[in-house]
């Protein structure tokens, strides 16, 4: 049986792993290495590298990093931020992400996800959605990386899932803005919501601040994979402990690492 | 030294990582002399069967891969080259183990590609699961597989059942990825690179 899946998300500024507070004042919280040999050996079934300036910088993610990411771990992992072309995604496929995840740059050019998705596969294309709630309904946000320039895109959240499924997607990555940092918990109104308009692989992110969290979003918005960044940072959960605990509670679950 | 085929020439590169950090030295090749001599030889899996199938005849690699006698593993798409035919390609694969590689069935609840963490169920014990557990999980990416048993080490289970590692004689395949497998692909795939060679 397929496990549900639980991958840290490590933000990248500066070729340093960085956390903020709903999208803003960022903070180091250590090397890019370091971090992510520590969680692939804790138990962590995935990793996420959001290189959080590239958009906003207009640059794509160095792929220099991402090789000895590749060299150092042996788990997949997934990297995104201002990945806008074949060619840059291309070569970061080639240094050895496992997925590329698009964002932004899919709400500047959505035909770009069935480029990617016909040339390397739905397998390895991840659309995130950076979305919240505003007056009458959820919306999906751009440039979130930078706090200058993040702004609502004028999708509405639920059409733009039906939109970048239908255009070849592999999985969608649902960061739920409001609940983002705050510890308080995911989003399961919005991610019951959009689980059930779509039955591409879902991962909940945003919110997560103790391990029955996980369990909730699991058993309730019937997620394929939780991801958090803070819980783990900071040390609050340990990723064994986490697992050991969802798997108590009949989750199918990999503990043997 | 260990042969790693170049068969399209990029997105190689976890095989190789995995292949330096148990210790071994390797190859990226598909120069005929250098596979014909390594001690192990590794189909990895990239792409499409078709355009797989379509590299392996450019560089003339059918026959060399025929008449191997070391060990030889296909990974992912390099298991399903294996097989004599397979609903991806209209063109036969290799034919070295006999079967047809089918589209894995779609359902509400089964999206396709299946993709994610998996059990496998051994058939029984082998070179190659030394020291691996029933409970040790491995990394799949795939939307093809070999839904027969014959020839079958392990099977596992998605919207099909399936075969996840096949062997007959020297030929080796596993559908998941023992590269991006944590410390269980590892072990499995050391367990191919000490395989005596006959």
């Amino acid at each position: 049986m397929l496990t549900k899946r639980i991958i840290p998300c490590l933000d990248v500024r500066d070729h340093q792993v960085v956390k903020g507070v709903q999208f803003r004042n960022h903070r180091v919280v250590g090397d890019i290495l370091a971090l992510a040999e520590f969680y692939s050996r804790e138990g962590a079934d995935e990793l996420v590298f959001y290189d959080i300036m590239a958009s906003s910088d207009e640059r794509p993610v160095s792929a220099d990093w991402v090789s000895k990411v590749a060299r150092t771990i042996n788990i997949p992992f997934t990297v995104a931020g201002g990945i806008g072309s074949l060619e840059k995604a291309q070569a970061l496929l080639n240094a050895g992400a496992d997925k590329i995840s698009i964002n932004t740059p899919a709400l500047k050019n959505p035909s770009l996800i069935n480029e990617l998705s016909t040339i390397f596969g739905s397998q390895c294309v991840v659309v995130g959605i950076d979305s919240q709630w505003v007056e009458d309904d959820y919306y999906v946000y751009q440039y979130t990386g930078d706090e200058r320039k993040s702004c609502n895109s004028r999708r509405r959240t639920m059409e733009w899932v039906r939109e970048v499924q239908d255009r070849g997607a592999g999985e969608i990555v649902l960061n739920c803005m409001q609940s983002d940092g705050v510890r308080q918990g995911y989003d399961l109104v919005q991610l019951q919501q959009v689980r059930s308009i779509t039955t591409l692989p879902l991962i909940a992110s945003g919110g997560a601040g103790k391990a029955s969290d996980f369990l909730e979003v699991f058993e309730k918005a019937k997620v394929d994979g939780a991801l958090a960044a803070t819980v783990f940072h900071d040390r609050i959960l340990s990723i064994g402990d986490l697992k050991q605990m969802l798997y108590n509670n009949h989750l199918p679950i990999r503990l043997s690492y | 030294m260990i042969a790693v085929i170049d068969v399209t020439g990029n997105n190689l590169t976890s095989i190789g990582n995995a292949i330096e950090r148990l210790g071994f030295e390797y190859s990226l090749t598909h120069d005929l002399k250098t596979i014909e001599e390594a001690s192990h030889v590794i189909l990895p899996g990239v792409g499409t069967v078709g355009s797989a199938m379509d590299a392996l005849e450019k560089h003339h690699l059918m026959k060399t891969l025929s008449h191997l006698q070391q060990p030889l593993l296909g990974i992912c798409v390099g298991m399903q080259l294996l097989f004599e035919q397979s609903e991806e390609a209209n063109k036969p694969g290799l034919g070295l183990l006999p079967g047809c590689v089918k589209r894995l069935p779609a359902t509400p609840q089964y999206s396709i590609p299946h993709m994610g963490w998996n059990s496998l169920r051994w058939t029984s014990q082998c070179g190659l699961n030394r020291g691996l557990n029933h409970d040790d999980y491995f990394y799949f990416v795939h939307s093809y597989a070999y839904l027969s048993k014959e020839h079958a080490l392990a099977r596992s289970s998605y919207s099909s059942e399936f075969t996840a590692v096949v062997q007959k004689d020297h030929i080796y395949g596993v559908q998941f990825h023992p590269e991006k497998s944590a410390r269980a692909g590892m072990v499995l795939l050391n367990n191919f690179l000490t395989l005596r060679t006959s």
